[in-house]
């Protein structure tokens, strides 16, 4: 009997040796500022990207493969991440994350493509999951980057659609961060307006150093000169949170319409002084879709005291794992082409990655600042008493942009 | 004539910052002749220390004791660490105070994190102080300037009609002198420059919270607080007011101004495009070189000028 046994033992024991085996680690490197004036939206994001490959870990997403996400502080500054890219990729990571800046975002890119040319075998997947410069899935398009946040363009389109409805909007000001997406900003607002409502006036266009101004008042007070009533701006981090609190103290009235005032600090920031009067264009708002995002958005809550807020995190791990589950392998050029094309079913409902551009197509949402009652706001944010309303959910297809794209595959 | 108002306002409210700032460094310069780098650090340190005191013990003692602990600080500083150094002259003190800047820094982050830390406004200051036409003025800048005039106030009492004032002045020309008659030198200069530290530090304890509180802070008024001081000309406290409220004034109305070169052209029948050679350039507008004006000012002093405004040192 036991002579019989011991062989299926071992049969057996050897089976699992082999899938122990073939289950790896993804190991995905986290670029982005974990010090200075942007950190706190680093280090927010980070945790997310954590929280997530944890879910998905849990969950089997990648059947035996496990995530690992590990930070990496390029400082907000491209020539930082350059140097911390060669460590990553000494340390023998083969996908990387990166969201804040698309100054960032466009050197990572342009040494990722040139990394993959010079070594074959090796390949870096970039997985943009916040710099939305619209370059990056057009004119510098590439095969080794996937960007799963909906680019600048794309949020403009959905943002101006919305405001040409408001018949009480006439004047509008914009202002931006002086670098790549606050210009593209800029020029969107300008264009789109221009096509939907040519009768709102353009009363002022200003872009200020990234990460320098310390004091918004001056910016506020020319606002004001303007006679604005709607302010348009692509700020984030810290130059959105001063620049709403440098409005609130002059007592500016015009409503905010921005990209990121979801972001770490900006609630605080806002407080009771933007209720009704601020308004963001985003690819998620968790209280939009309570049943997809509440356990997450409870867990970090508890684990963290924070906010979850950047639903990309979910797109991106999940989109990977859904492809190396299908592929069986880890191996990011398989991986890669799996994705291309690929349908899945995220936080704010099913998206899918564009072939042509490397775009992910999602629902993009409208929301206003507003105060917790329980049914339209039910989760606030960084202990307000304030949150996001949802006024609008637009399908993907209304922000879908052209493309000039014109992407080179390996092996073709 | 609102906008006007708002921005002269802002701009004079701003300058006094920078004055609380730079008032310290440039009565450490005129006393010790040391240049100061790690200046903007105490001003750092005066935040993070408001903010670790506001949390327990709230606002109104922080603006009380951190101020002083930076001053102790400070004044060990002078005294185990460039007091040793003044007899090798200024380059080594320069270099101490250089390296110094850097070491706090990343102490700071060690302490506080690499993030911002939340240090709010105080409810009682939180608000708007006036209106006028239909724009607010918060009480906050209203207190900051109120902080800087009697800090100014105060600093020109003690130097001018106390005993220690006196003692100051005199060692600052006839050292010798002075320590002929009983007094000690290298101990005033240690009270000096720790009342300096502290000046620093009452700026970070209202800038901390008038701005954000983060160790990037001292690198971003650091290099405009040395604007300050060569334009009021070295060690001059009259010259470092004047610079700042003109340096606050200008920043703040450069950025009210959409004129570029390529307007001023225009203007005068020239017919620029896209299509010109230097367009980029030509179409850069003042307001957004608005943060650069006070570096471009510094040069102008520097070949104009070279003692500075009120200066008396070349």
């Amino acid at each position: 009997m036991i002579k019989t046994i011991r062989p299926l033992t071992l049969a057996v024991s050897l089976a699992l040796l082999s899938v122990a085996a073939q289950a790896e680690t993804v190991k995905i490197a986290f670029i982005d500022p974990l010090s200075g004036p942007f950190a706190p939206v680093g280090q927010n994001q980070l945790k997310s990207f954590q929280t997530i490959a944890e879910l998905a870990n849990k969950q089997k997403w990648a059947g035996e493969h496990t995530f690992e996400v590990v930070g990496f502080d390029n400082k907000g500054s491209p020539q930082e991440s350059l140097t911390q890219l060669k460590a990553i990729i000494d340390q023998g990571y083969r996908y990387i994350t990166q969201g804040n800046g698309s100054g960032v975002g466009l050197a990572l890119l342009d040494a990722v493509n040139k990394h993959n040319d010079r070594n074959p075998g090796k390949e870096i997947i970039y997985l943009n999951y916040a710099a939305i410069d619209p370059d990056m899935t057009n004119s510098k398009c590439s095969f080794w980057h996937f960007r799963f946040d909906a680019n600048s363009d794309m949020k403009m389109e959905a943002l101006t659609t919305y405001m040409a409805a408001d018949k009480d909007i006439k004047s509008v000001y914009i202002i931006g961060q002086n670098y790549a997406f606050g210009h593209a900003v800029s020029r969107a607002a300008k264009e789109y307006l221009k096509r939907k409502r040519p009768d709102i006036k353009i009363a002022g266009d200003d872009l200020h150093p990234i990460a320098q101004v310390k004091d918004f008042s001056p910016y506020v007070a020319k606002i004001k000169a303007s006679g604005a009533d709607t302010v348009i701006t692509g700020n984030w981090g810290a130059d959105l949170a001063l620049l709403i609190r440098a409005a609130k103290d002059a007592d500016l009235k015009a409503n905010f319409y921005t990209y990121y005032a979801v972001t770490t600090g900006v609630p605080t920031a806002m407080g009771a002084a933007g209720a009704d009067r601020v308004k963001i264009v985003g690819n998620w708002l968790i209280n939009g879709d309570i049943a997809a995002g509440k356990d997450i958005v409870e867990g970090y809550k508890k684990k963290y005291n924070d906010d979850y807020y950047t639903a990309q995190t979910h797109s991106s791990i999940g989109m990977v794992a859904q492809a190396i589950k299908q592929t069986k392998t880890t191996d990011p050029v398989k991986v890669a082409f799996a994705m291309e094309g690929a349908k899945f079913q995220s936080l704010n409902g099913g998206v899918m990655m564009n072939k042509v551009d490397h775009q992910l197509q999602q629902s993009l949402y409208i929301g206003t600042w507003s105060k917790v009652d329980g049914k339209a706001v039910k989760y606030d944010q960084e202990n307000t008493g304030y949150g996001w309303k949802m006024d609008k959910k637009i399908d993907a297809y209304y922000a879908t942009q052209p493309t000039s794209c014109q992407m080179k595959r390996p092996g073709a | 004539m609102e906008f006007t108002l708002f921005t002269l306002l802002n701009g004079v409210s701003y300058g006094l910052l920078l004055f609380m700032l730079s008032s310290g460094l440039t009565l450490i310069f005129s006393m010790m002749g040391v240049l100061n780098f790690a200046h903007a650090s105490f001003y750092m340190l005066g935040a993070y220390m408001a903010y670790t005191i506001s949390s327990v013990l709230g606002f109104w003692p922080a603006l009380v004791l951190a101020p002083i602990v930076v001053g102790l600080i400070g004044a060990l500083v002078e005294r185990y660490g460039l007091r040793p150094l003044h007899k090798y002259g200024h380059i080594p003190e320069l270099l101490f105070t250089f390296g110094m800047s850097y070491l706090i820094v990343e102490l700071v982050q060690l302490i506080w994190g690499r993030a911002a830390v939340p240090y709010p406004i105080p409810k009682e200051l939180d608000g708007p102080l006036f209106t006028l036409f239909s724009t607010s003025f918060p009480i906050y800048r209203g207190f900051m300037m109120l902080v800087a005039l009697s800090m100014l106030a105060s600093i020109y009492l003690v130097l001018t009609r106390t005993r220690v004032g006196l003692v100051i002045q005199a060692a600052l020309t006839h050292p010798d002198a002075v320590e002929a008659l009983g007094h000690n030198v290298p101990r005033i200069f240690m009270w000096v420059f720790g009342g300096g530290c502290a000046l620093a530090g009452l700026a970070g304890v209202i800038g901390g919270n008038a701005f954000v509180t983060e160790p990037g802070m001292a690198a971003t008024v650091g290099s405009i607080i040395f604007v300050v001081v060569v334009v009021g000309g070295m060690g001059s406290l009259a010259g470092a007011f004047v610079a700042s409220i003109l340096i606050g004034v200008l920043q703040t109305f450069a950025v009210a101004l959409d004129y570029s070169l390529m307007t001023m052209f225009n203007g005068l029948g020239a017919n620029i495009t896209e299509a010109t050679p230097g367009y980029e350039l030509l179409k850069l507008t003042i307001s957004q070189s608005a943060a650069i004006l006070p570096f471009l000012l510094l040069v102008l002093i520097l070949i104009f000028r070279p003692k500075g405004l009120m200066g008396t040192r070349e």
